[in-house]
């Protein structure tokens, strides 16, 4: 190593806490006074944040010598993006512990959501040497006049839990923020963060795209030993074939949760996650005052004591969702349970990870199945731990609602030269295929809405005022920056009491279901609706025992395809010497899966037709994960309407989906082959996502962000009342009457690209095609067709009829 | 001209069709609700890119059924106009120009905040609270009760965009926008094609005419 005063001074530092670094840090701080830019891979609680941290400061104290501990307002040195707001106080916390005990005169401030106007004010003053920030919050900080300046003195630009950002329209959103930071920037290194995903070279030149360099990737060679245990049904006879809740075993938590110092109980859905606290209360009162309720919705004051408290060790167990995945360790926390499918292996990686953080501590996961079948996924999940098969983040593509955002939020703050804006947008991984067209098409929405000028419009957003791209009015400008915030999450409405008092935020979604009167749980609380005034749900109080658990859309995920293959085999293992504890403890589900129908092996494909008085259910088991199983059931259904005019509905779960319809089903060994053959399977898939709901979902989002519904503001509540519309009315409205539009092409895109991904349909019908396909004809739901049937999810709805021979047979069956 | 079915009340001849109207025969009169003119205009300028191609064909919807029906007046009943005033409605007014016989009487709805002025200058007849022909009362919102009915009255109303939801074997179901008869109410369809529905749970007495694509079906 050779000699740097910043290497040396903090290698003291380290010695004097006795903190011997690793590797990986060493390497870590070495690139980062070269002056190199790259991807660090190391799993939470390994000191990731340091590997980045300590490597600025060397970099400043090398800079400067001789004045380092006297050094004041140096102007932005290091800024750091965290997917979560909850992570950023605890980031900071450590750092300026740091900073303290080196004494240097560095600042280190939070900006997201929740940071005042004055803390604001300050920052817009004197911005402080280390600034922590969310993707949103950087986006609003574009929109300030001067903000180039904001950027002028900084050196590092880190992106923690960058596995976590990238996929999602956040993870663009943070692409780019990089494009015009690096232009800003006198001389930008860019440092991501991230968990072992199956795509770290992917992953390392999405991050680095806009600086144009190839970068380096630094590894964590840490190998914790992961300890799974199931837990198994006393009577696993008695346990539901569906359900998604595991309630009935809350309390084989409860000497779990005895005999650890702190547990922490994941949960798939917030509101879910709401059931447990308040069972695990029910079963246990001795908890009380113990245990702790974490998830997004609830409010951050209420949240941040829940982190405090961990630390702390105040806590025995806290039930939490994905809010607390990610982030800085709670070293207390020796156990994990994870209640349901994670759905993935990376995921269950991660949350294994939560636990043992001291070195040498093994990492201990409970698994507690929700229902019967989900003891064949733990069974799933242990060997691909085993084989360590971890999933790969595919990071999204011309995701122009986002770009629409972004090129608003510039209009707002600076203004943009188009010219330069399309460079550094192109130079973006997301945005590198974008055409020429397309681009002019975006210029043209935010200027003229999409028409060429016409009399009788006054459409306003976007003026070009001397070849800049402005917006000049307040109140748009206003409700722009209202709106950057929105990318997160559908529209959410606060939950307020009557008497004032905050409570969390909820979906839209849910509450339109609602009634005055009915009664909700929320934040451990029983609550009951009395008025939702001006995007704010009024509610009071309730001692009502029974409540409706708000379901969160954000909560639904799929099963992995790689989770998916380790299922197929797993289940071919069942009522074979070979299964394990969670297999054998099956066998009475799987003799009567035998005894109705069948037990699809590893190399075959399992259909089921049952008739029954909700009519036709034709049932497939491909165990491709939800996602996979949408898109193959549109596909199915479409072909099956080309023999003769029908409608379905179908359900679909991870292990595969159903069709049910009025009119029996003509599926049978003479036309099952092509029924699922790959041929034509591009133009199948372009007439059945034409003829399903799937658009119509993804343009919920691409509304919001996209900024067609707007969703409030305070101070302007009557007038915003004429600007909101449903995304399902704007669906309908762009369909009908602007079916060009780049939005809604985006929706339909983003099916093609997500679900629909040709690619990865292919290679499941060609499986399929290898297969062998065993048609059965039950006289009643088998297990694996009851969640299906029951609770499957997405029903979605696929016709071949006219729509008026549907109504008049709707009547017949009706008198 | 598209078919429309007959809806006798008080042996008046009301005749519903597709289009969202309703034609009353013996007045020569055409009824319409909800048609919120000026609706994308008024996205538009607030930044919200909302196709203004739905607001022209409401309108040409509008003035091709004032052709057909030759009607002496045409009754809107509220929630003819959706905010303040903007460009879009310049439009119509030039449409209306060519239309210079045609009365339009305007129940007013919680939507119609232009100033009596703009409406005396576009010539639309401006009515407060309520309107009434005979038998029939019109106005804008069916819940509204504060005025005394005469004996056997019947009210046309609009206002919650009524939409019926039909279900079949199957877990099959469909939505569309419907006419809504009750006793002594009619709720009719919201007209302009920018807007959403509200369902109604319609009672065994009720009867319902739904709107499906550009077909009218009884269902009840």
């Amino acid at each position: 190593m050779h000699a740097n005063k910043g290497n040396d001074i903090i290698h003291q530092w380290l010695q004097q806490h006795q903190l011997t670094p690793f590797a990986f840090q060493e390497q870590a701080w070495q690139a980062i006074l070269n002056g190199q830019s790259g991807l660090i891979n190391a799993p939470t609680g390994c000191g990731k944040t340091y590997s980045v941290f300590l490597g600025a400061l060397m970099q400043f104290i090398q800079f400067n010598p001789t004045n380092w501990e006297t050094q004041k307002n140096n102007g932005l040195q290091l800024l750091w993006i965290t997917p979560l707001r909850a992570l950023a106080k605890d980031i900071g916390r450590a750092m300026e512990e740091v900073i303290e005990q080196l004494g240097l005169q560095w600042k280190v401030a939070i900006r997201n959501g929740d940071t005042s106007t004055a803390d604001r004010a300050k920052q817009k003053k004197q911005m402080p040497e280390v600034l922590i920030i969310t993707p949103e919050s950087l986006h609003l900080l574009l929109t300030q006049k001067n903000y180039p300046s904001y950027f002028n003195s900084l050196k590092i630009l880190a992106v923690d839990e960058w596995h976590e950002l990238m996929g999602s329209k956040r993870g663009v959103q943070t692409e780019l923020a990089i494009s015009r930071i690096a232009n800003c920037a006198m001389q930008l290194q860019v440092w991501g963060i991230s968990a072992t995903i199956g795509n770290l070279t992917e992953a390392k030149d999405v991050l680095l795209a806009p600086l144009k360099i190839a970068g380096t990737i630094i590894k964590a060679d840490i190998d914790k030993p992961i300890n799974v245990h199931t837990i198994i049904p006393d009577e696993i006879d008695k346990y539901p074939w569906a359900g998604h809740l595991g309630i009935k075993l809350a309390h084989t938590l409860i000497p779990i949760i005895a005999e650890s110092k702190t547990t922490l109980i994941f949960i798939n859905t917030r509101g879910m996650s709401e059931t447990w606290y308040q069972t695990l209360l029910t079963v246990a009162p001795e908890l009380a005052g113990a245990i702790a309720l974490h998830h997004g919705s609830i409010e951050q004051e209420l949240r941040l004591w829940v982190e405090e408290a961990l630390h702390t060790e105040k806590l025995k167990a806290v039930v939490c969702t994905a809010s607390l995945d990610l982030g800085v360790d709670f070293r207390p926390v020796d156990t994990v349970i994870q209640v349901g499918s994670p759905k993935g292996i990376a995921r269950f990686l991660q949350r294994a990870g939560r636990s043992g953080h001291r070195p040498g501590e093994i990492s201990k996961i409970y698994f507690l199945p929700t229902h019967s079948l989900e003891l064949v996924e733990a069974a799933a999940l242990k060997s691909a731990l085993i084989e360590g098969n971890v999933e790969s983040k595919n990071p999204l593509l011309l995701c122009f609602d986002v770009l629409l955002q972004y090129l608003c939020t510039l209009a707002t703050g600076e203004g943009f030269i188009a010219k330069t804006i399309y460079d550094e947008v192109k130079s973006t991984h997301c945005f590198a295929d974008m055409q020429e067209n397309e681009w002019q098409e975006l210029l043209q929405h935010i200027t003229t809405g999409g028409n060429a000028l016409q009399a009788y419009d006054d459409y306003k957003k976007v003026e070009i005022i001397d070849g800049i791209y402005k917006i000049t009015s307040r109140r748009i400008a206003m409700r722009h920056r209202m709106h950057i915030g929105t990318i997160v999450s559908d529209a959410m409405l606060k939950v307020k009491f009557l008497s004032g008092g905050y409570i969390g935020v909820i979906e839209e979604y849910f509450i339109s279901r609602l009634v005055p009167g009915d009664v909700f749980t929320l934040a451990g609380r029983n609550v009951e609706l009395v008025m939702i005034k001006e995007m704010t749900v009024l509610v009071k109080k309730s001692t009502a025992k029974k409540s409706l658990i708000p379901a969160w859309m954000g909560g639904r995920m799929s099963l992995t395809a790689n989770l998916g293959a380790v299922l197929r085999r797993t289940f071919s293992e069942a009522l074979t010497p070979q299964a394990g504890i969670e297999l054998t403890s099956l066998i009475h589900l799987f003799k009567l899966q035998k005894e109705l129908s069948h037990i699809p092996l590893h190399n075959e494909l399992l259909i089921e037709q049952i008739e029954d008085k909700d009519g036709f259910h034709l049932l497939v088991y491909p165990f491709e994960g939800r996602q996979v199983h949408e898109a193959l059931s549109a596909i199915l259904a479409y072909r099956i309407g080309q023999i003769q005019p029908m409608s379905f509905s179908i359900s679909m779960n991870d292990y595969g989906f159903e069709l049910l319809s009025d009119s029996p089903i003509p599926v049978d060994d003479s036309n099952v082959r092509e029924l699922f053959s790959s041929n034509h399977l591009l133009q199948h898939i372009q007439q059945s996502i034409n003829n399903t709901e799937m658009a119509k979902r993804k343009f919920r989002d691409i509304a919001v962000i996209g900024g067609l519904i707007f969703q409030g503001m305070p101070g302007e509540k009557t007038k915003a009342r004429h600007l909101q519309s449903s995304a399902s009315l704007l669906f309908k409205v762009f369909e009908e009457f602007d079916p060009q539009n780049i939005l809604l092409r985006q929706a339909y895109n983003e099916v093609l690209e997500q679900q629909m991904d040709e690619v990865r349909l292919r290679l499941a019908l060609q499986r399929i095609e290898e297969s062998k396909i065993v048609l059965r004809f039950p006289k009643k739901l088998t297990p694996l067709s009851f969640p299906i049937v029951v609770d499957g999810l997405n029903r979605n709805n696929l016709s071949s009829e006219k729509l008026e021979d549907r109504i008049k047979k709707m009547q017949q069956q009706l008198s | 001209m598209n078919i429309s079915l007959l809806h006798i009340i008080h042996e008046q001849h009301f005749w519903l069709s597709a289009q969202r109207s309703i034609y009353w025969e013996e007045q020569k009169t055409m009824i319409v609700s909800d048609t919120h003119f000026g609706k994308t205009g008024h996205f538009r300028k607030s930044g919200i890119a909302v196709p203004q191609q739905v607001y022209k064909e409401d309108l040409q919807r509008f003035f091709s059924l004032a052709t057909e029906l030759k009607p002496e007046r045409i009754l809107v009943v509220g929630d003819f106009f959706h905010s303040t005033n903007n460009e879009e409605h310049n439009l119509f007014l030039r449409w209306k120009n060519d239309f210079n016989s045609l009365q339009i009487t305007l129940i007013k709805g919680n939507h119609d905040i232009l100033g009596n002025t703009w409406y005396e200058n576009a010539g639309i007849q401006l009515i407060e609270d309520f309107y009434e022909i005979g038998q029939f009362r019109f106005q804008h919102d069916p819940a509204e009760n504060d005025y005394p009915l005469k004996a056997n009255s019947f009210i046309f109303s609009g206002h919650v965009h009524p939409g019926i939801l039909i279900k079949g074997i199957g877990k099959q179901s469909l939505r569309f926008p419907c006419f809504y008869f009750r006793e002594n109410q009619c709720i009719l369809p919201a007209f302009s094609k920018f807007s959403g529905l509200a369902l109604v749970k319609p009672k065994k007495q009720d009867q319902v005419y739904a709107i499906a694509n550009d077909n009218i079906i009884k269902l009840t």
